[in-house]
């Protein structure tokens, strides 16, 4: 990546060190104050990927014009004005007006609520199962052989084809007792979040393994620390770089899987507007109107591409080899 | 290496029976029922019957065992009978769609052709794009070359299919009105006019897959190459004084590929699952387009099957993956 470009920023973590051993090693007491954490190296090489960064302003922007959109904007998503259909871009509708006079910003606006809501609700419940089946596996011995074999099987599943399933088979159910909107968001965020958690427990897995056997667990042990309250104290705080970067990812995933859902038709239904529902009701008008179907497409592509390079730019600034280089 | 493979091949079995089982509850719950499209004129002990005669009367653990003697025994019987003209599948219930009463597996057949081609062709020519741009790039990393490589990759994995599929459909079908949007699979090739017609409908689609194929093994081809480049080999290579073009693409090209031809073999599985999305998008009536209008149609027997089969697929090819990655890295070898 552009890493490489990048000025070298050897003095923060210098600075870092000297504090850390300054009471071993009795230097001057005035870098006491200046100590950091390991975040701020952190974020000093995150800072310099450009793609990060760009992908992090992006993101941010989308995200802030999505939650107070609705209370600057003055139309409302679902009011229908028949006289002005149709329209293409203007002052008053940016983006145009549908078949039946919806203003195309305001639906926007409302779809990436629901989209990005469902991303990261579906990434957090992927998130706590995976780290919780990963922390399980890699700390015990006896589950870890159960928990793997579990994973395997659930990664062998072919996951779109059982996602459409599942939310063909448990619509009803969850609408009769939510309620339509309320049913169909945890339907689709539990279905995401259930088939996509199999990479983080892997991953956590692995570093659970690697960490166990290190010195200051083993401290922990011998004074007699409940197994509970090590996992909790040490081992978590050791793999949460992994699981940030699965966590920019999953949001990704969840965001394109839940568009494909809508796209296909066995998403939330026609008058709750996501960015794949919208997409999908774009398409027949693509002849007349292109831009209907092109700007949910462009919202979408645009979150998951800026979230991508987030997540590339956490991956090198948490990778303690490249940091600080 | 047989031993691993023996093994291997001996752990999927409890591994595919316990998916089946899987995939034969979750849609034995549906709520949906078979009889639901039928006019309300026809009497309930009729319903009753017929309900009986789709096979819905007996209990779940007959059923199941019914449908795995059925996929296991009676389908690779009448593959064979119809392969070699043999009789030994007659007279025996073969797995019948609700929606059409025709056995499931003769429609996966006609549905599989298409599937093939458009899949398959766009697999081939993402892994010939993908692996010289990996190679160039890890070659020249931070170049021009690599950082526009990085950039198109990453918006190749970011584009949704549903959206470069759209995209496309407005730029080049619409738009400037160069290839057709819909994919005719009446087209018989049978002249040279017809061959340029068949090419021009597979273009769209081929773009649309290979574009996203292509971003995610080219990235695996770069980072592969990236960990060879480095190594001591090489420089042992360069200091025998080889031709770069040997060191590059003999010495380390030969290295790198083990990770990036288990990356491929496991992406087969996807080629028979059809891509879903995308055949929607240009409707492609293939495997992923049947499998959409089955589970719209509430037709479960065609959606157990090529759920299954999509399943079976996945664990040969992970399989597979396995015992290449044995025989290419001697480093590896599981016995």
């Amino acid at each position: 990546m552009t890493n490489a470009h990048a000025p070298e920023t050897p003095v923060g973590a210098d600075r870092g060190t000297v504090a850390a051993s300054a009471p071993v090693a009795g230097s001057e007491p005035i870098l006491l104050t200046q100590a950091r954490s390991q975040w701020w190296d952190v974020w000093d090489q995150f800072r310099n990927h450009k793609g990060a960064m760009a992908g992090a302003a992006v993101f941010l922007l989308i995200v802030l014009v999505v939650v107070f959109g609705p209370y600057a904007w003055p139309f409302d998503p679902t009011e229908t004005n028949i006289r002005s259909r149709n329209q293409g871009m203007s002052l008053t509708h940016p983006l145009g007006t549908d078949q039946l006079g919806r203003d195309v910003f305001a639906r926007m606006i409302q779809g990436g609520r629901v989209s990005l809501a469902v991303g990261m609700t579906a990434m957090a419940l992927s998130l706590v199962l995976g780290t919780l089946i990963g922390v399980l596996a890699g700390y015990f011995r006896r589950l870890d052989g159960p928990l793997m074999r579990l994973t395997d099987l659930f990664l062998a599943l072919p996951l779109l084809p059982l996602l459409l399933v599942m939310v063909l088979l448990f619509r009803e159910p969850l609408t009769a007792a939510f309620g339509i909107e309320t049913g169909i968001f945890i339907l689709i965020v539990s279905a995401i979040g259930i088939t996509s958690w199999m990479q983080t427990a892997r991953i956590v897995r692995g570093d659970v393994l690697a960490l166990k056997e290190r010195e200051f667990v083993l401290a922990a042990r011998s004074i007699g620390t409940p197994a509970r309250r090590i996992v909790t104290r040490h081992v978590l705080p050791n793999v949460l770089s992994p699981i940030m970067v699965s966590a920019t990812l999953g949001i990704a995933t969840a965001i394109i899987t839940e568009s494909a859902l809508s796209f296909l038709g066995l998403g939330f239904p026609p008058d709750f507007p996501t960015w794949g529902r919208l997409l999908n009701d774009g398409v027949p008008y693509l002849e007349l109107y292109p831009g209907r179907a092109f700007w949910p497409g462009l919202a979408i592509s645009l979150v998951v591409l800026s979230i991508n390079y987030v997540g590339d730019g956490l991956r090198d600034a948490l990778d303690p080899r490249i940091r600080g280089r | 290496m047989l031993t691993f493979t023996f093994r291997r091949l001996l752990y999927a079995i409890p591994t595919l029976l316990f998916i089946s089982l899987v995939i034969f509850l979750l849609l034995d719950l549906a709520p949906g029922d078979p009889m639901a499209q039928m006019p309300l004129t026809v009497p309930d002990e009729v319903k009753a019957r017929m309900r009986e005669a789709l096979g819905l009367g007996e209990p779940i653990h007959i059923r199941y065992w019914k449908w795995l003697v059925q996929f296991f025994w009676v389908e690779p019987l009448h593959m064979l009978d119809s392969l070699l003209g043999t009789g030994f599948a007659e007279g025996s219930q073969r797995i019948l769609s609700w929606q059409t009463r025709s056995p499931v597996v003769d429609i996966v057949m006609q549905r599989m052709p298409q599937t093939l081609w458009v899949v398959g062709t766009a697999y081939v020519v993402a892994i010939l794009i993908a692996i010289p741009v990996g190679i160039y790039s890890a070659y020249r990393q931070y170049s021009l070359f690599d950082q526009a490589g990085t950039f198109v990759t990453m918006v190749g994995f970011s584009v949704p299919p549903f959206f470069s599929g759209v995209l496309v459909i407005i730029i080049f079908a619409s738009q400037l009105g160069w290839f057709p949007s819909i994919y005719d699979t009446r087209l018989v090739v049978d002249s040279w006019s017809d061959f340029g017609l068949q090419v021009r409908q597979m273009f769209l689609p081929v773009m649309v897959l290979a574009l996203q194929i292509t971003s995610q093994l080219s990235r695996f081809m770069r980072a592969s190459m990236l960990d060879n480049l480095n190594q001591d080999y090489v420089r042992t290579a360069r200091a025998k004084g080889l031709r770069e073009k040997t060191v590059v693409l003999v010495h380390v090209l030969r290295n790198s590929m083990i990770p990036v031809v288990t990356v491929i073999a496991l992406g087969v599985p996807s080629i028979f699952g059809g891509a879903i999305i995308t055949e929607q998008v240009f409707k492609v009536n293939g495997i992923g387009q049947l499998l959409i209008t089955a589970i719209q149609g509430n037709d479960l027997p065609m959606v157990q099957t090529l759920t299954f089969i999509f399943a079976v697929l996945i664990v040969l090819f992970n399989l597979i993956a396995d015992v290449l990655y044995g025989i290419l890295d001697p480093r590896i070898r599981y016995d």
